[in-house]
């Protein structure tokens, strides 16, 4: 019963997805859209294929992905470092709690034009765009994964004598680890986002570049093609993170 | 009340003079929370546990009894007095031989049921092969074994404390306390986990200090029972059961039963009252 | 039990005194390390915080800033206005009928997820330049936080009040407004809160990109021309409109969202 609901579900979101990319091609196929405006999806994904296999874009796309393997892994090391840092200091973190409750309010986009005039227009400001978007998540994602181990577990490890080291290693880590997860699954996603969102604003190379040239050029089948990249690749992997992720949970979840 | 107390004492001596020498003794033993009003969660203190021993602490809320216990394993230290375990000064530290099974549901998530069991095991000397064989005879101890793949998730709650006794367990402690290991289970599970701990009491020859708020699983388990005051907590009697080694939850029926909780209630009426007024209603733990 | 137990204490005079020296201290400490930003970067690239406030207290009297200001508010206004009514209604209809809303949720948040950005230039061909393609840019941004949390609100509303409310024979308009409104604004309050900063960001995009109007294309304009002091103005203004609007919304929050629903604890 339960497991018919599952599959009615994929079934039913299958057939949503679908039905919508079927329904922009026929209207686009039918001359309802102007082709200056949509291309119709199935012309998008040949357009990327013969972009692929040109490798026209391979610079741009080894760019955008160094870019945000940089500010993923600084991201994540300074978001945990800072939330392991603050969680021990309760006094500086009263200070710093409104200044997190109300960090991702203000827009940080409009400071990438500033980095861009300090840093010179290359990969360091985006990296420092999509670190100050990602850092914070995992910050906060960190300090409420330690705030939630469950006390009595610590007390467990003391009455097992763990030492220090052993008591982090075999309670604190895992106990936080599905906050640590979603904290670098959100740092992802946000590093994406900066990067790619800097890019399209101001730089000289890059995917979200790629598009912005290429919306300028009226190269309307290249821009297309690209965006479906960024959809698809940004789709692939959340989907496959928040699948991992849910199954972690569901493991973990008292009943 | 300090006659009570004197004659508690000397209820302990007497036992000490007759049998081997205790596993635990306290001496004095008094625990204050600092603080802008400090507070007097223990009251000097003399208490001995007899080696086999299934002993039980019953008092009202927030009277004190699971700082006994803390202090008690090393899990936390005293203001002042002392505490050895097996003539050994407990000082801060959980000393070896001693297993603790808590209220809260303390199993990890992340490990299997095996692996939670195991975990007891992991940081000891015990070669491997033995420690499997502890670790199968635990968890079929437990009836747990056809449950060893699955993770704490996935069991009720009963299930999960069995989990944490077995974990407990397989360091084959000579003292196991149990710090009201089952109030959050309903009253027939208690019933029937109240019979396993019996059976394992008995198998492993361990001294047992439980600490309940249920008067009937004190008097249905225990050798002897402690009753505790109001905070700051002290023993104001020692009630003995005089039940046989050989016993189980069809005592209930006995009308000895009967007459020891009722002494006990008559004991912590007046008590309960008290930490009611103290805390307000709904003021839990 | 916790919780309630909590307000008082958050509120207590010295706490409020320490808080606000704390305010007083980040100030203190944000000023300085813009000043020393600025100091190692050079007038080029960064203005000075007196540099800064010089320019905007000559700027914000004329005429320019306040049409470009107008431009701005026009757009997020739309915008928050339609994400809200849509975001809300849909979230409501999402979270009645299960399947479709079960159906919706991965979805909606795979939607969430991706660098919207990069839809822009569609949505210019779509819209045209101009104020409507903002719209929908800041629409796009805001409308799905919106949905989700009303969304969740509404599905995990305690079927136990609805049974109290049947309990005591309440009508169904009684329902709604007094259990079903009550139950789910502190959830449909953070929704609104986020929804709003993202619809801000999606404007304050659309207009750094091919736009011609608007505090975005202001900062943009203040690099491209080399106008510093605009550029690190404009930043500043947004900066404390966003903080100000959040801590407003906070503020609203804790007033109407009940004690549970402090969003710091959420």
């Amino acid at each position: 019963m339960k497991l018919k609901r599952e599959h009615a579900l994929t079934l039913a979101r299958l057939g949503v997805i679908g039905g919508a990319v079927l329904l922009v091609e026929a209207l686009c196929r039918s001359g309802v859209i102007n082709p200056l405006t949509l291309l119709p999806p199935s012309r998008m994904a040949a357009d990327l294929f013969g972009l692929l296999a040109s490798g026209q874009i391979a610079h741009d796309m080894a760019f955008t992905a160094g870019t945000i393997g940089a500010a993923l892994v600084l991201s994540i090391a300074l978001g945990f470092g800072l939330g392991v840092l603050v969680h021990a200091l309760p006094r500086v973190r009263r200070a710093l709690d409104p200044l997190l409750a109300s960090y991702y309010s203000v827009p940080f986009f409009i400071f990438y034009p500033l980095l861009v005039a300090i840093f010179g227009l290359n990969a360091f400001p985006l990296v420092v765009l999509g670190m100050a978007f990602a850092a914070p998540a995992m910050m906060m994602s960190t300090m409420a994964g330690l705030d939630r181990i469950p006390r009595v577990l610590l007390r467990v490890a003391r009455a097992h004598r763990l030492s220090r080291v052993e008591t982090v290693r075999q309670i604190v880590l895992p106990s936080a680890a599905p906050y640590l997860f979603t904290g670098m699954r959100l740092a992802l996603a946000y590093t994406f986002i900066g990067v790619i969102a800097g890019e399209f604003i101001m730089a000289s190379s890059g995917i979200g570049h790629a598009i912005a040239y290429a919306y300028e050029g009226f190269d309307n089948n290249t821009m297309y093609a690209l965006m479906l990249l960024v959809l698809v690749v940004v789709t692939v992997i959340n989907m496959s993170l928040h699948a991992y992720e849910t199954r972690l949970a569901k493991r973990r979840a008292r009943a | 009340m300090t006659a009570l107390v004197q004659r508690a004492r000397m209820d302990d001596t007497l036992a000490e003079a007759v049998g081997p020498p205790p596993v635990v003794s306290l001496r004095a033993v008094t625990r204050v929370y600092p603080g802008v009003k400090p507070v007097e969660a223990l009251a000097p203190t003399d208490l001995d546990l007899n080696p086999g021993e299934f002993f039980s602490v019953v008092g009202p809320s927030g009277c004190g009894k699971s700082t006994l216990l803390d202090v008690l394993s090393g899990l936390g230290r005293p203001t002042s007095g002392t505490v050895t375990f097996n003539g050994q000064a407990v000082d801060g530290v959980v000393p070896e031989g001693v297993g603790i099974v808590f209220q809260e549901d303390a199993s990890f998530p992340w490990l299997t049921v095996r692996d939670n069991v195991a975990f007891g095991l992991k940081h000891s000397t015990v070669p491997a092969d033995e420690s499997q064989r502890r670790v199968d005879h635990a968890l079929r101890f437990m009836g747990l074994a056809d449950f060893a793949g699955a993770y704490p998730a996935q069991l009720s709650g009963g299930m999960r404390q069995r989990v944490c006794i077995a974990r407990t367990l397989v360091t084959r402690p000579s003292l196991i306390l149990l710090d009201e290991p089952f109030g959050a289970l309903d009253q027939q599970t208690r019933l029937l986990m109240g019979d396993e701990l019996l059976r394992l009491w008995r198998e492993t020859g361990a001294t047992i200090l439980l600490i309940t708020h249920a008067l009937d699983e004190a008097a249905m388990l225990s050798d002897r029972v402690g009753v505790m005051s109001a905070r700051p907590g002290r023993f104001i009697d020692m009630v003995e059961t005089g039940w046989p080694r050989e016993r189980d939850s069809s005592i209930v029926s006995d009308p000895r039963f009967g007459e020891i909780t009722a002494r006990l209630w008559s004991r912590l009426r007046a008590e309960s009252l008290r930490a009611m007024g103290a805390q307000g209603p709904g003021g839990g733990r | 039990m916790s919780a309630t137990a909590d307000v008082p204490a958050r509120t207590t005079p010295a706490r409020r005194r320490s808080g606000s020296w704390d305010g007083l201290i980040l100030l203190v400490l944000a000023l300085l390390a813009w000043q020393g930003m600025h100091l190692y970067v050079g007038e080029a690239a960064l203005a000075s915080p007196v540099k800064t406030l010089t320019f905007l207290a000559g700027f914000l009297r004329g005429p320019v800033f306040w049409g470009h200001f107008a431009a701005t508010l026009a757009a997020f206004g739309w915008a928050l206005l339609i994400g809200a009514v849509g975001g809300i209604v849909i979230g409501l209809v999402l979270g009645e009928r299960r399947f479709a809303g079960d159906v919706a949720e991965p979805i909606l948040a795979g939607l969430y997820a991706i660098p919207k950005v990069t839809l822009y230039p569609m949505i210019l061909l779509i819209f045209g330049l101009g104020m409507s393609a903002k719209v929908a840019f800041g629409v796009i941004h805001g409308i799905i936080p919106i949905i989700l949390f009303t969304m969740g609100a509404v599905k995990t509303i305690s079927p136990v009040l609805l049974r109290a409310a049947r309990a005591m024979r309440l009508t169904r308009r009684q329902t709604a407004l007094e259990v079903l409104v009550p139950a789910v604004l502190p959830e449909i309050l953070t929704g609104l809160r986020i929804g709003f900063s993202l619809t801000f960001l999606g404007v304050l995009i659309g207009e750094m990109f091919a736009s011609q109007r608007g505090l975005g294309f202001l900062i943009v304009n203040g690099i491209n021309l080399h106008n510093v002091p605009m550029t690190t103005g404009m930043i500043l203004v947004i900066v404390l409109f966003a903080l100000a609007a959040n801590g407003l919304l906070l503020w609203l929050h804790r007033r109407f969202g009940g004690p549970s629903a402090t969003p710091e604890h959420a």
